[in-house]
């Protein structure tokens, strides 16, 4: 799988907070409603300045804080095509990965707001097209991938009526 | 070379024996839902085909973040929850029973030994039991609820080891607080941390909790403690139910092992917008203060209520200030209110809300406007989390929440403690 889009760079410690509002997120499970208020306190606009396919880069423990859910999912429905972080909170990342949003650990330090990204997920090669450097992911553990090819937990379970990991 | 609590735990629960780094599948003893996360996990329930649920007598619902309902949204997906827990006979905690984690120890199914997965962040409160208790999202407490397993990857150790005695004045949450500003809001992802040390076994189980509950405020997948007489004790009025301890050998690995004098530790606050922006209380004293919380998971416990209620009796809170007071639990409310606790507290000054979340989570419950300063007890102060991004959340003990509300300003409530 190979993704293509423009960087949106956000800085370390994005909270689950930051990325959907609980004053949000406790009244609906409508997605694409939530995924207009996606980054809202960082970047009041944030939800209009995204086409589809860009990619959020953030810095360390990206995803910090609360449990739910509605975090990834709000940026899937919001049309990102993956998040890139230094790292992330651990909850985030298996939420992640559970409802099918690409999280890509790698050194962001030399990716900057409007760089022209070009993610193979499988490899974990990025290429940044604008500056022509090439970075190397951190690969997933194999029980994530294991999840992410059936398609997240919920097709995972479906298909094998509980954990074949 | 020997094990740590958590691979002990996680050991006991895969049937075989695991180490640091390693998958595995592990059963489950107790799974809970909030009513921030449930709604999502009934969702991915249906969509994994689910029927029953693993076992009834092992989950828990609760309905504690925005409680009772403030509006027709919540209203639907609190609705959503009350129809599943009938459909599957599960049993649910609703409005006004308290925050899941204080209803869910009181409900005496975890302890010593136990591997509990709940669907809000600071399901790491339970290690203070010697639980090995953590967050996850919707779709694993899905997953949870069909299978009564989870997968984990088993963590390394960071261990804490406090030594000394905290100063009158001072407790466990500034404790917490320096740890986290110590090793900051990353220090220990993807690992659990250990909390041991005579600092640790001098206070009280509501003490405890508190610092178990902060873990996730470090990036750890759990805030574990040992078990000892006080945790037999506490335990025992819940249920009759045996626990065995699980202790780390003594030649068990650790990513890190960090030691601490808090002999002379003052009181900590840590100021907007990050939890690992902490300061002695003595730096930032002064800062005025629109509003005062005392509650929540971290700070909500009768340990909490009545050392606010010994700086704030006889006394009346700033007029400046408002006062939000919300139990952990049902149970802390009526204790609080029969020894009069409560009747001190509400005389000063305090609005008692509903026990659950209070305002901790921006639902409701007393939002901020902008530009004001909120004092909280809560474990959380980034920015909107209270339901405004213009306001300023302050983070600190029931003493310097009751001592900044008193004065209208954050003070250190030393100055109120003989």
């Amino acid at each position: 799988m190979k993704l293509e889009g423009n960087t949106h760079k956000f800085g370390k410690d994005v909270n689950t907070d930051y990325i959907i509002s609980g004053k949000y997120k406790f009244k609906t499970l409508d997605m694409r409603e939530l995924a207009k208020h996606v980054m809202e306190d960082l970047d009041t606009d944030f939800y209009n300045k995204i086409t589809a396919g860009d990619f959020i880069v953030g810095e360390s423990n990206f995803g910090c804080g609360s449990s739910r859910e509605q975090a990834p999912l709000a940026i899937k429905y919001a049309n990102i095509g993956a998040v890139i972080a230094k790292s992330f909170a651990r909850i985030f990342y298996r939420n992640a990965i559970n409802t099918g949003l690409p999280v890509v650990e790698c050194d962001t330090d030399n990716i900057d707001a409007g760089d022209i990204l070009k993610v193979d997920l499988e490899t974990g090669s990025i290429l940044n097209k604008t500056k022509n450097e090439t970075i190397q992911a951190k690969p997933l553990p194999d029980v994530m991938i294991k999840i992410l090819k059936d398609g997240g937990l919920a097709p995972h379970f479906r298909k094998h009526g509980g954990f074949n990991l | 070379m020997g094990l740590t609590i958590i691979e002990k735990i996680l050991s006991e629960h895969s049937g075989k024996q695991v180490k640091a780094g390693d998958i595995v599948v592990a059963g489950l003893d107790f799974i809970m839902g909030q009513d921030g996360t449930s709604p999502l996990a009934i969702k991915a329930f249906e969509e994994m085909n689910g029927e029953a649920v693993f076992d009834k007598d092992k989950i828990a619902l609760v309905i504690d973040h925005s409680s009772p309902s403030p509006n027709d949204g919540v209203s639907a997906l609190h609705k959503m929850m009350r129809d599943f827990v009938k459909s599957k006979g599960v049993h649910l905690y609703d409005i006004g029973e308290g925050v899941c984690h204080q209803v869910v120890p009181e409900s005496g199914k975890v302890g010593p030994g136990s591997l509990v997965i709940g669907a809000d962040s600071h399901t790491c409160t339970y290690g203070a039991l010697n639980a090995f208790s953590t967050g996850v999202g919707s779709t694993d407490l899905a997953g949870g609820l069909i299978s009564g397993q989870m997968w984990f990857k088993v963590p390394e150790t960071l261990k804490f080891v406090c030594n000394g005695q905290l100063q009158a004045g001072v407790y466990s949450k500034d404790l917490i607080l320096y740890l986290i500003g110590n090793i900051t809001a990353d220090g220990a992802t993807y690992m659990a941390a250990e909390y041991t040390g005579e600092a640790i076994s001098n206070i009280s189980m509501d003490a405890r909790f508190t610092i178990s509950n902060m873990a996730i405020e470090m990036g750890a997948k759990a805030g574990l403690m040992e078990a000892d007489e006080k945790t037999f004790n506490w335990l025992k009025q819940f249920t009759s139910e045996s626990f065995e301890k699980v202790e780390a050998d003594t030649d068990a690995s650790y990513y890190n092992i960090k030691e601490y004098d808090v002999s002379s530790l003052e009181p900590q606050v840590a100021m907007p917008h990050t939890v690992d922006n902490v300061s002695p209380v003595s730096q930032v004293s002064g800062t005025p203060v629109n509003q005062a919380v005392l509650g929540t998971c971290t700070n909500g416990r009768l340990e909490d209520l009545r050392i606010a209620a010994s700086i704030l009796k006889g006394r009346k809170v700033n007029p400046d200030v408002r006062f939000i007071v919300a139990p952990a639990s049902k149970n802390i409310y009526l204790q609080a209110m029969q020894e009069g606790t409560l009747q001190e507290l509400i005389e000063a000054g305090a609005a008692v809300v509903t026990p659950g979340c209070g305002p901790c989570v921006g639902t409701h419950n007393g939002v901020p406007s902008n530009g004001e300063n909120v004092i909280s007890t809560a474990n959380r102060n980034f920015k909107g989390r209270m339901g405004n991004s213009s306001a300023y959340i302050h983070l600190a003990s029931p003493a310097t929440v009751a001592a900044s509300a008193l004065v209208g300003k954050i003070t250190d409530p030393r100055e109120f403690i003989k």
